[in-house]
């Protein structure tokens, strides 16, 4: 047994990964459905997750969903909308209180487990389609969902350097699909979607907490019953060898009203998680803008005091860097050009040996954090299910410590820069009247 | 050393008031990897009005000073503290609330190495004329990101409504004119002030050997000296019950309007036990008429006045109080009118038992779900400290609490005088 005692067991429609610990005072379930992101189902998929989660065939409204959960002492539903690469995620997750925590021991684990597969195979419907009431409700969320990237000018500018940076990739799709969209879907055409989802995405769910593999096992069979005819489709990884080639650099500039420039800009690295070079790249994101000692932060807030925040991060699945910073308008030129030498120091191997070893050591720490978390532990987990790899917590550790500057080096000279986006600021933001 | 066992909950905590009046705890968390611990003082951005230790007149600092303060705290004559806890495997931070400033850090590795860079970081402060005004420009972008932030403007427009004089109307931070006024030497005043050990608590959640944390924290605070413990006298205005301002809307560049609505509380002076019951109840008041599964919520959200973003809170501390709830809406104006109707409705029928119960149930799980988290244990136990109320026995008063508790809350907290509005707009162009 190593640092996580993780078990998978393959059963009939999905995965199931236990994870058996005394650290928490809650049973956490977490259930992953994936599937490659593409423009004619963007937007149906993000409806879906706001669908699920707002009624089943027994709670068949949001009310009544929501009451059975407060009566299991509070547990908590939610289904959200991640991207992975160019995967689109849905994520439902429950937490339930341990019973051995509460004073009148009621057993909350079997009902709680009852009620997530029920939400996933038994959702509300009627002849075939979804509750119309439901639907035309969670429509106007999921709008509203995707206008609220619009007045958060950090997400909104990483939405549009994304959209910029990856035009004809799949990548530049918004996980909450497009706002025009969204009307148009009927409840029927949900539901003939929502029937190809359980069909043939792949699902993995993750049980963590103070539980027993072997109980867990035969809970999910009674419970999770999927239809005979289902076929998982294969595992699409991303071809790191088609990722585009970078002729010019992009440079996009926005004007809105806004007290502080926000400055995006975004780097193919062609690496990826399942890549031999990826935990040189971690330990390049790292050194580059990954934390409070890295090249962005020391040079750009700490020696010019230009920002209050320069840091970037490394996704990795797509295998692209980005960085962001608040800055004033006028200190446009003066960032990016520190920001681009801060990458050619990397690449010209000026790296110290305290920066070095500090982002390592950091980097081990953050893993280990992360790990103390259900959902942290998860996501870590669910990398291998995205790369198709088998990367245990100890490889992942052990793979972080065997990096040199030389690895470093030569992955930083792969990392490209392919667009900048600048959202300028206009006079002042947020005139009061009364 | 004192140890206090919480056997529902399978926790135990250990503590020690040392001779200079710092409080120690420690909770040990077996089976996790992190180490959290929090260094923080009872002084925040409200204490701007003061007797400095030692002086005969009291003293107004300008805005924003208190955060200030905990920027610098982290500049040494050798350069950088973050450096040193990142060269040792942790991470560091800090911020500011109302009423207090935590310095932290998480490790995975040597506890007590980082521990020591912790205390002796927070307790040799370093300001010099330089170092100060380079950190203007830094925290004036800070400023600036937070004025781009809706939710921030319209959380804060709140409580400025709610206020005539208490300064926690101001914005932590200040604003830039404000800090352009700060100097070493009001640093220094403030410092001298505020972070004696007496008016600190230290508290460490991890896999560590409590005895032998307390012993190596008294060890370090026995090698130092410090001037004689003295109680602090802060100045606050008399506030009256009612709100400075019924209503404000702001302008910005947003798609989506959002819109609060706060209710302050009359007489925010309540301590210990009886403040813990009182935030309770409003935070189950609020649950039983605008939870999740309560009848309100399904009409707002059908009625498209409410989304996802939809919450509610209550938070009282010596000084001030108020419950806001809000969110993104399309109607604003609607929105107020609905949640006013559904306030005055819900003080006319008796308080549902059943309603009651499963709004106590949820609390209880989402308390015990909040345990599973360190940094919660941390903070939250602090915060409550300073309020001389103690974390664990949440659960213990919960289930005290009876019907007839939350039906006095709801008729003197939710009033139509302590009402106050805000929203953010979209711009007229």
């Amino acid at each position: 047994m190593g640092i996580v005692n993780h078990k998978k067991t393959d059963l009939h429609g999905m995965t199931v990964h236990t994870i058996e610990t005394k650290k928490y005072k809650t049973t956490s379930f977490i259930l992953q459905i994936k599937e490659a992101i593409n423009e004619k189902s963007v937007t149906k998929r993000a409806l879906l997750a706001y669908v699920l989660q707002s009624g089943t065939k027994d709670f068949p409204s949001s009310k009544e969903l929501r009451s059975a959960l407060d009566d299991l002492y509070g547990a908590t539903l939610n289904a959200d909308l991640s991207k992975k690469g160019e995967n689109q995620v849905i994520s439902i997750r429950m937490e339930v209180a341990n019973e051995k925590f509460l004073s009148n021991s009621e057993p909350v684990l079997d009902k709680a487990f009852h009620l997530l597969s029920q939400v996933l195979l038994a959702p509300a419907e009627e002849n075939g389609a979804f509750k119309e009431g439901i639907v035309k409700k969670e429509k106007r969320s999921l709008k509203q969902q995707i206008e609220s990237i619009y007045d958060d000018k950090m997400r909104y500018a990483n939405k549009r350097l994304l959209e910029e940076m990856y035009e004809s990739e799949p990548y530049r799709l918004n996980v909450y699909g497009n706002e025009n969209e969204v009307d148009a879907i009927t409840s029927k055409e949900l539901y003939d979607y929502y029937k190809e989802v359980v069909k043939n995405d792949k699902v993995d769910l993750y049980v963590i907490g103070d539980i027993s593999t072997d109980e867990m096992i035969e809970k999910v069979k009674k419970h999770f019953r999927f239809s005979e005819d289902r076929n998982e489709k294969e595992n699409q990884k991303q071809d790191t060898k088609k990722e585009k080639q970078v002729s010019e650099v992009k440079e996009i500039f926005e004007e809105q009203d806004v007290q502080q420039g926000k400055l995006h800009m975004g780097y193919r690295t062609y690496t990826t998680y399942s890549d031999e070079d990826y935990f040189a790249l971690q330990v390049f994101n790292g050194i580059f803008g990954g934390f409070s000692h890295s090249k962005l932060f020391m040079n750009v807030r700490e020696k010019e005091s230009l920002a209050y925040y320069a840091a970037s991060r490394f996704e990795s699945h797509k295998g692209a860097v980005f960085v962001m910073s608040g800055i004033e308008t006028a200190n446009y030129e003066k960032a990016v050009k520190i920001i681009k030498e801060q990458h050619e120091e990397i690449k010209n191997g000026n790296i110290t040996d305290a920066e070095f070893e500090q982002t390592k050591a950091m980097i081990n720490n953050q893993v280990l954090e992360t790990i103390d978390h259900p959902i942290g532990l998860s996501e870590v987990l669910y990398h291998n299910v995205v790369a198709g790899t088998n990367r245990s917590i100890e490889d992942w550790m052990e793979g972080i410590k065997r990096v040199t500057k030389e690895d470093i080096v030569k992955v930083a000279q792969k990392v490209t820069l392919d667009t900048i986006f600048f959202l300028k600021g206009a006079g002042t933001n947020g005139n009061e009247n009364v | 050393m004192g140890m206090k066992t919480f056997e529902q909950l399978d926790e135990t905590l250990h503590y020690e008031e040392l001779e200079n009046g710092l409080k120690v705890y420690v909770l040990e968390k077996k089976g996790f990897n992190k180490t959290y611990a929090t260094f923080t003082t009872h002084y925040g951005s409200v204490d701007n009005h003061f007797k400095p230790l030692g002086k005969d007149e009291d003293v107004k600092v300008p805005d924003g000073i208190a955060h200030f303060l905990e920027h610098k705290l982290f500049e040494k004559e050798q350069g950088d503290v973050f450096q040193d806890f990142s060269k040792q495997g942790a991470s560091a931070n800090a911020f500011t609330t109302f009423n207090r400033t935590a310095y932290l850090f998480s490790t995975t590795g040597d506890v007590k190495k980082n521990l020591t860079t912790l205390i002796d970081f927070v307790q040799e402060p370093y300001f010099t004329e330089k170092t100060v005004e380079k950190e203007k420009g830094i925290i004036g972008q800070e400023i600036r990101m937070y004025d781009d932030n809706p939710d921030w403007r319209v959380y804060f427009g709140l409580i400025e409504n709610m206020y005539h004089h208490h300064p926690v109307k101001i914005d932590i931070a200040g604003t830039e004119k404000s800090i352009a006024k700060i100097t070493k030497d009001d640093l220094y005043e403030c410092y001298e002030t505020f972070y004696h050990p007496s008016n600190m608590i230290l508290f460490i959640v991890g896999p560590v050997d409590a005895e032998e944390i307390l012993n190596f924290v008294k060890d370090n605070q026995s090698k130092k000296t410090f001037k004689e413990k003295a109680p602090i006298e802060r100045f606050f205005e008399e506030e009256p019950a009612t709100v400075a301002k019924a209503e404000k809307v702001i302008e910005m560049t947003v798609q989506t309007p959002k819109c609060y609505i706060g209710f302050k509380e009359a007489a925010p002076n309540r301590k210990g036990k009886e403040l813990m019951r009182h935030e309770l109840c409003v935070n189950l008041l609020l649950e039983m008429m605008f939870g999740k599964s309560s009848p309100n919520y399904e009409a707002l959200y059908e009625e498209g006045l409410i989304d996802q973003t939809f919450s509610f809170d209550y938070t009282e501390e010596n000084g001030f109080g108020f419950s806001m709830l809000g969110g993104d809406t399309q109607s604003p104006d609607q929105f107020v009118q609905r949640i006013s109707e559904m306030v005055e409705s819900f003080k006319q029928e008796p308080v549902s038992h059943d309603a009651f119960e499963r709004a106590r149930k949820k609390k209880i799980g989402a308390f015990l779900r909040s345990l599973n988290s360190p940094e919660f244990i941390a903070n939250q136990f602090t915060r409550y400290a300073f309020n001389e109320m103690d974390l664990f026995d949440v659960i213990p008063v919960f289930e005290s609490l009876e019907v007839r508790d939350v039906e006095d809350v709801l008729q003197n907290h939710f009033k139509k005088e302590a009402m106050t509005v805000c929203q953010v707009r979209k711009k007229k162009s």
